[in-house]
């Protein structure tokens, strides 16, 4: 294992220990970062237990630098350390210190982007030019929102520690709401190529981790379970030579991860066990049945997502639900489905409307909804996507 | 322990609370303050009279200036507010969401520590 791979997998891990010893986060992200340092110069190949020589290391470090400053905050961690000291000498990565630092990265009180940009940050370790490429926005801009959240983190006293059993409906959804939106960014980005797997890969291993903390959480289990289903079909998304998008009925199956489909459905089964449902284990739900067999049992998914319309009653869950209405009862009924759903800007809805009214045959009216959702589409794979359907529409009248 | 202020804002305009609605807010109010102080996180509490009420003072040059109205011509004024102590946000948001249910809109905002010294 390279440095580069320690790195990936155990910067947040001590970050977040190193931030509950330290009670400061920016003095355990330069602990962390100077003890990566010291490695890259002392190791000739890796220690057995890479975190727990870093979180050592790291722990030293800030001893002797707050010993050289006297700020308030260095007097404060200070203070902290002598509390821990007995500790054993040798300290690993603890588990809890990792679901804490994700629990304070996601506080409802930090802006939303906030939320995303410091857990990549903090518990991905990515630097700020990688977060500010992944979301196309400035890098300036992305290490202002860091600044920002980290500084109201220290001034508002945002604690660091597992929210109660009690406050867990209103704490765990926006920690859930970040790794899923760290995936789908990475799976269908805004721009640039269509799939980003280091942002799939970070937000898979984040959710492998909650999941492992909070084996009793159905939603998290859910969530793991969706993100490995979709991430398993995700070979055979893009044609291999021409790099278009192939739509699920197209795709090649051999091609999907057989491992990661097995553990995905071993996960929903655990969450139907448990019978407490909620939007990410229906989704998890839908993800299976189009993953199970060689094609799929359109009646099943269509109940899912009559289940998950009422739980989570949304345009976009109207529009997915509608894509099911289509192959159950067919393009009509479907179109009906989606009359006076609403979602202002997104291509999908043109997008899956002149498809339906293609199905019907009104030619006329599906080339303008192609036209409507190519221009609404800001990624250049769907973009060519929809224009190639609306000119085969074209052709395909012309030969027949 | 930090401290916080807990302030309530009123938007000029916002339909005028029926009597019952009133008495209904002052008995919410006092059962906060009570509970705050029981738990010993009541430092202040205030309710402010209408902003055409209030008087702007400057020192500019040593030359004191009054003039008349709120510092700022806004839609929204402060029209009371609580000073607590408590351990961290989640304990001050959860003191919030009582004032929020029985006055509107609440803004949590944070001491600097020196101030606090």
């Amino acid at each position: 294992m390279d440095l580069a791979n320690i790195y990936r997998a155990e910067y947040g891990r001590c970050v977040a220990t190193l931030a509950r010893l330290l009670g400061d986060i920016n003095l355990a992200e330069e602990a962390v970062q100077d003890a990566f340092t010291t490695a890259l110069q002392k190791w000739q190949t890796p220690p057995p237990n890479p975190g727990a020589w870093i979180v050592t290391t790291a722990r030293n470090r800030a001893v002797d630098r707050l010993r050289r400053e006297s700020t308030r905050e260095a007097r404060h961690a200070q203070a902290l350390l002598l509390h821990h000291q007995d500790e054993p000498q040798e300290v690993g990565p603890v588990r809890d210190d990792q679901l804490r630092l994700i629990f304070t990265c996601c506080h409802p009180a930090l802006a939303p982007e906030a939320r995303t940009a410091l857990t990549l940050r903090l518990l991905g370790g990515l630097e700020v030019p990688e977060i500010a490429r992944a979301y196309l926005v400035q890098e300036a801009t992305v290490a202002q929102r860091i600044v920002r959240a980290k500084k109201k983190i220290r001034d508002a006293a945002i604690p660091y520690r597992v929210p109660a059993g009690h406050e867990l409906p209103d704490r765990l959804p926006p920690v859930l709401t970040v790794l899923y939106l760290m995936f789908n960014e990475g799976y269908a980005s805004t721009a640039g190529p269509l799939i980003r797997t280091d942002l799939c890969a970070e937000a898979i291993r984040l959710a492998r981790e909650l999941a492992a903390l909070m084996p009793d959480e159905p939603e998290v289990l859910g969530l793991l379970a969706l993100l490995l289903l979709t991430e398993a079909r995700r070979p055979a998304r893009l044609d291999p030579t021409t790099g278009e998008l192939v739509l699920l009925a197209d795709q090649d199956r051999s091609l999907w991860n057989r491992a990661l489909v097995a553990e995905g459905h071993d996960l929903v089964r655990r969450c139907l066990r448990r019978n407490r449902p909620g939007p990410y284990q229906i989704q998890a739900a839908i993800s299976a049945v189009h993953t199970d067999g060689a094609a799929t049992d359109w009646p099943q998914v269509l109940a899912l997502y009559d289940q998950l319309l009422a739980l989570a009653p949304t345009p976009v869950v109207a529009l997915n639900r509608a894509v099911a209405v289509a192959e159950v009862h067919g393009p009509a009924v479907a179109l009906a489905a989606l009359e006076g759903v609403d979602l202002p800007g997104y291509h999908r809805l043109p997008a899956t409307r002149a498809e339906l009214l293609a199905r019907l045959g009104r030619d006329d009216e599906a080339r303008a909804a192609y036209d409507q959702a190519a221009a609404l589409a800001t990624n250049e794979t769907e973009r060519a996507y929809l224009q190639n359907r609306r000119t085969e529409l074209t052709r395909d009248r012309r030969a027949s | 322990m930090k401290q916080y202020l807990l302030s309530v804002h009123y938007v000029e305009g916002a339909p005028t609370p029926s009597d019952e609605e009133t008495q209904t807010m002052f008995r919410e109010t006092g059962r906060i303050n009570d509970d705050m102080q029981a738990a010993g996180a009541w430092v202040f509490a205030g309710g402010l009279t209408s902003p055409d009420s209030a008087t702007v003072v400057r020192a500019d040059n040593g030359t004191i200036t009054m003039s008349d109205g709120p510092f700022a011509e806004t839609k929204e004024h402060i029209a009371g507010f609580w000073v607590i102590k408590c351990a961290d946000l989640d304990a001050a948001l959860a003191w919030a969401e009582r004032c929020a249910a029985a006055c509107g809109p609440v803004e949590v905002r944070p001491f600097d520590d020196l101030s606090q010294a």
